[in-house]
């Protein structure tokens, strides 16, 4: 008897020491870090003559995140001490910014704490982080996913959204942080996971709808702001072969807020694309047309923060340093868009094509401003005014003020094993006072030329050089300035900027830069801006040092921008993760 | 209790035998260019090495890096049997011009699409590129940041290093 009892105690310790010895073996902990730092010093050239009791500015945040099975949990520490500069003072502070745990077996997936997640293309929710940006619109609640069929997710949520370092508050009177609760719900359909037929058909198609709604305490002492505000959405893909087609429309009832002007008008928008593609060429159309989509949780707002949805700009994405300083960044009071991409492989083997093939990319966008017709409001015709329907809009009029359009040509070359070229066209219409707010300043009309150029030494080291040109049409040269209008031609006219980068692999980085605004219309401003940097990689640590002057410029990720001012001085980047 | 014995270490060894089957690879899924759903956790490619590419189209030095990959992927493939997988972290703004990117450059890999940069966040990448090479047992053996001219250089002599050892 007493060795059955033995052999039981020994099975349950063995058994128990089995599952925890599997239990810590599933464990899984990961995470990464970053430090920006930057010292900032006087530089009377760029005009930085005092540096307002800020000589120094450092971002940092650390992330751990731990899974074991199903079970997923994870932290974000934040430090902004202070914030560097170009980045919201509101962010100064440091703490715990972000925690979530999650459970997920593949029916039901519950998390609750810190929530990103999107509904289709955004247009009535996303919730994202971009550290570069200072952005973090993290919905803090609870969401429940349920995949009850092959091919069938239904979603629910809630929560409020991250302002920076504010507590939430259900009514605020003495601050206008007048944050409502978000609620959504979402339903996808994808019939070819579904339905065993269509499994592996040639022919696909997947469906989805959500809806999203506000609630917001009227605080207002002028307007009746709607407490409840809901925007429904609807969604198809339909693929046959190499073509596919996707849609997707919203629709929003009257929110007036401090974006649109106060006014009660419903909001819309509607994006389609159709694309085609088979080996060695590739094409894509896209239409957008935007409504009065402005959706945040907070109706004060003005800023990039507290967005509920997210209205993608189609426009291609420009990283070289020049063609970037005009980035187009999304009008939610209106906009009607288009794009065309085309890519182009020429074959290996071809007179044209080479030994390596060599790649052809086209790319069109413009986007102009919708058609706005007056409403009656008090027996008065008006269009926009606060507090009245603000306008009646047709819904393919297009206006003829043009915000902005880019046609742009790229090759894409290997010429031999060692020598590989990337160069590009750009022609630019850039309406600087429409999405930068430069009242009164001149559109921006610019040829942009790119040339990169890469030479591989040998096995390890490597040498790029990348020119680049910016040309600006009409800007009054010779033109006598105000003082007063001197600060509109900041940046503005024609800019040189050359680079030359060393590397050798896996480790090392050298590069030296200048950008030069030698065409700038007023003549004070025609200033060079040195910069050398030097990069260490290590696995997936970086660690990054420059060292000269920054630009007055925009910085825009994924449509979002913010405005960085000139500054001179040091900055230091470390980043790893594990 | 011999029979006890035996049971127990099977037990024990089945136990020992789904640790070591357990992947790196986060239980997040995602969509291929066709719109067909990819458990990460579930990848595999028969024992052989994985190599895991973030990339977006904006990204200069990750189109680099892909095409440099692409016009030795063939060999690569020929010599070790790794498979690549490249997840574009390009958002709704640029999404639609992936598939159109991909197949007009004529890149050979799979594409994973991560539209909300859920797996972006689960394997803590903060900018792109950044790689991941995975052995035969779903674990992570090596990853790095960043692309310069002969990066995948570095990378083929760690694919090399455990496609040996299948």
């Amino acid at each position: 008897m007493r060795k059955y009892i033995l052999i039981t105690v020994a099975l349950v310790l063995f058994s128990f020491r089995a599952s925890a010895q599997s239990f810590l073996e599933n464990s899984q902990v990961n995470g990464s870090f970053q430090t920006d730092a930057q010292y900032y010093v006087l530089d009377k050239g760029i005009g930085i003559d005092d540096l307002l009791g800020k000589k120094m500015g450092i971002n940092g945040f650390g992330k751990v995140n731990y899974t074991n099975g199903n079970f997923s949990a994870g932290v974000r520490f934040e430090a902004f001490l202070p914030e560097m500069n170009g980045f919201r003072s509101e962010l100064k502070g440091v703490g715990l910014a972000n925690f979530f745990a999650t459970y997920d077996n593949g029916f039901i997936g519950m998390t609750v704490g810190d929530i990103y997640d999107q509904f289709g293309c955004g247009f009535v929710f996303r919730t994202y982080e971009e550290w570069s940006l200072g952005m973090d619109n993290a919905l803090r609640g609870a969401r429940v996913v349920i995949r009850p069929a092959k091919g069938v997710t239904l979603k629910g949520l809630y929560g409020r959204q991250r302002y920076y370092w504010a507590p939430y508050l259900e009514r605020d009177f003495n601050d206008d942080d007048t944050r409502g609760i978000v609620r959504g719900v979402d339903a996808e359909w994808d019939l070819n996971q579904s339905i065993p037929a269509l499994n592996d058909s040639k022919f696909r198609m997947s469906l989805g709808g959500s809806f999203v709604s506000k609630k917001q305490y009227d605080m207002s002492i002028f307007y009746y702001i709607p407490e409840n505000v809901g925007a429904a959405a609807g969604r198809l893909n339909l693929g046959y072969g190499n073509w596919s087609f996707s849609t997707e429309y919203a629709y929003k009832i009257n929110d007036p807020s401090a974006i649109n002007n106060f006014i009660y008008k419903e909001g819309q928008a509607l994006m389609a694309s159709l694309s085609y593609s088979q080996k060695g060429f590739g094409a894509v159309l896209q239409v957008k047309r935007v409504d009065n989509m402005s959706f945040k949780s907070m109706y004060t707002g003005k800023q990039n923060d507290l967005d509920i949805n997210f209205i993608p700009p189609i426009n291609y994405t420009h990283t070289h340093s020049l063609p970037s300083m005009y980035t187009y960044s999304t009008q939610p009071n209106g906009e009607m868009a288009a794009q065309l991409q085309v890519n182009y492989t020429i074959p290996k083997g071809t007179a044209l094509g080479g030994k390596y093939g060599t790649k052809l990319a086209f790319n069109m966008s413009q986007v102009n401003d919708i058609v706005r017709d007056s409403v009656m409001d008090n027996g008065r015709m008006v269009i926009s005014r606060p507090g009245s329907l603000g306008y009646t809009s047709r819904f393919f009029a297009v206006s003829n003020h043009r915000f902005f359009r880019d046609i742009n040509f790229e090759i894409d070359k290997r010429i031999s094993k060692d020598w590989h070229i990337t160069a590009q066209y750009i022609n630019l219409y850039y309406d600087i006072e429409t999405i930068e707010g430069h009242a009164g300043a001149p559109v921006v009309k610019a040829n942009i030329g790119f040339m990169d150029v890469t030479y591989k030494i040998n096995k390890k080291q490597s040498l790029r050089l990348e020119l680049q040109g910016l040309w600006e049409n009409e800007v009054h040269a010779g033109y006598e300035y105000e003082e007063s209008e001197k600060k509109d031609y900041q940046k503005r006219g024609d800019w040189a900027f050359a680079l030359l980068e060393y590397t050798i692999t896996p480790h090392w980085s050298f590069s030296i830069a200048d950008k030069w605004n030698y065409g700038n219309p007023v003549e004070e401003y025609r200033d060079h801006y040195f910069t050398g940097t030097v990069s260490y990689i290590h696995e997936a640590t970086r660690i990054m040092l420059s060292a000269g002057r920054q630009s007055e410029g925009v910085v825009c990720v994924g449509g979002v921008c913010r405005t960085v001012p000139a500054s001179s001085g040091v900055t230091l980047t470390v980043s790893t993760s594990f | 209790m011999k029979k006890l014995m035996t049971l127990l270490l099977m037990a024990l060894m089945v136990t020992g035998l789904q640790a070591q089957n357990k992947s790196d690879l986060p239980n997040v899924t995602l969509k291929d260019l066709n719109g067909k759903d990819v458990n990460l956790s579930k990848l595999s490619n028969n024992g052989n090495p994985i190599v895991l590419t973030f990339w977006a189209t904006w990204c200069s030095p990750c189109i680099k890096e892909h095409s440099a990959l692409n016009d030795v992927y063939q060999d690569w493939q020929d010599e070790t049997g790794v498979k690549i997988y490249a997840v574009s972290i390009d958002d709704s703004r640029s999404t639609a011009r992936v598939k159109p990117m991909v197949e007009g450059k004529g890149w050979e890999f799979e594409v994973l699409l991560d539209v909300n940069s859920d797996l972006k966040r689960a394997m803590n990448v903060s900018n792109p590129p950044h790689t991941f090479l995975i052995d035969g047992n779903g674990k992570i053996v090596w990853y790095h940041t960043g692309y310069v001219e002969g990066g995948e250089e570095d990378l083929y002599e760690e694919i090399l290093k455990i496609a040996k050892k299948k």
